[in-house]
């Protein structure tokens, strides 16, 4: 029974570093910041969950640390993600010469912030 | 309403402790309710997060069906980027679109900025007040509508339920 267990978890590890793997392939393919956050750290989400998860089959007694690191990067990851893509929208680092809408660039609360950075 | 609050950070607190013991000896258990009772008591007039949770039965069971929802859509569109980044031509269409959010309550709009963030192909940049700004890895639409009806509905639904 264990062995069954550590065998799922093994190939569920290996699961997860193929998506880590493909993560890291796209942040040296895609064009821009915008679509390197996309693909780099998103896919460590699915990555590291599956990683995490087959290591809980291979050692069951680390349940409660395993289950807390999960949760503290579902609620961290995003977060971080966000806040680059935000920053950099501010500073306005250019999009790609793919993208096709940038319906932030029209608003007024860019230029807005822009104006108080200036001023300071 | 800070009973509630206090609660609330006194049984998160808890479980972390609880979790990262590994272990339900009594005495590791009494420190634990001590600290976290102390710290609750302590920050629970300044933190104000917690102050639109509700505790009820329904809330409690759209939370857990909410938390599938949200990993089935990790999984398809995690496999969705993952083609686009295996494929040679690198099929993508990206663009900053608005959506708009009918939630009120602020833990409401931060869990679904989260979700949206944590899918990959879709990034929220900005949120002021009901309007989403998100990057799109695929853009499927630039009018504001059908962008919601694509990107916000699926989590939007659930969650309206729980937060209202």
């Amino acid at each position: 029974m264990g062995n069954i267990l550590e065998i799922i978890g093994a190939v569920l590890v290996l699961l997860g570093s193929v998506f880590l793997f493909l993560g890291a392939l796209g942040l040296v393919r895609m064009p821009d910041l915008y679509n390197r956050i996309q693909a780099g750290t998103k896919a460590s989400t699915l990555g590291t969950f599956l990683t995490l998860f087959g290591l809980l089959l291979i050692i069951p007694e680390w349940w409660g640390k395993l289950v807390l690191l999960m949760t503290f990067i579902l609620i961290t990851n995003p977060v971080s993600s966000h806040v680059l893509a935000r920053a950099a929208h501010y500073i306005k680092i250019p999009l790609t010469d793919k993208t096709v809408a940038d319906l932030l660039n029209k608003e007024k609360t860019t230029y807005k912030v822009n104006e108080e950075i200036k001023n300071e | 309403m800070k009973v509630k609050n206090i609660a609330a950070i006194f049984l998160i607190l808890l479980s972390i402790w609880i979790l990262l013991n590994n272990q339900f000896q009594i005495e590791v258990m009494i420190i634990g309710v001590i600290l976290s009772f102390v710290i609750s008591i302590i920050m629970g007039s300044r933190i104000t997060v917690f102050n639109e949770l509700k505790f009820s039965f329904k809330s409690v069971f759209y939370t857990i069906w909410y938390l599938f929802v949200f990993l089935a859509e990790l999984v398809k569109s995690n496999l969705d980027v993952a083609r686009r980044v295996l494929t040679p031509s690198l099929p993508i269409n990206p663009g900053i679109i608005k959506t708009k959010t009918v939630l009120k309550s602020k833990m409401g709009r931060m869990i679904l900025a989260n979700s949206i963030t944590l899918t990959p192909g879709t990034l929220t940049v900005d949120i002021e007040d009901d309007i989403l700004y998100i990057h799109c890895i695929d853009v499927c639409c630039e009018d504001i509508d059908k962008a919601t009806a694509a990107i916000v509905d699926k989590f939007e639904k659930i969650l309206v339920k729980i937060y209202g």
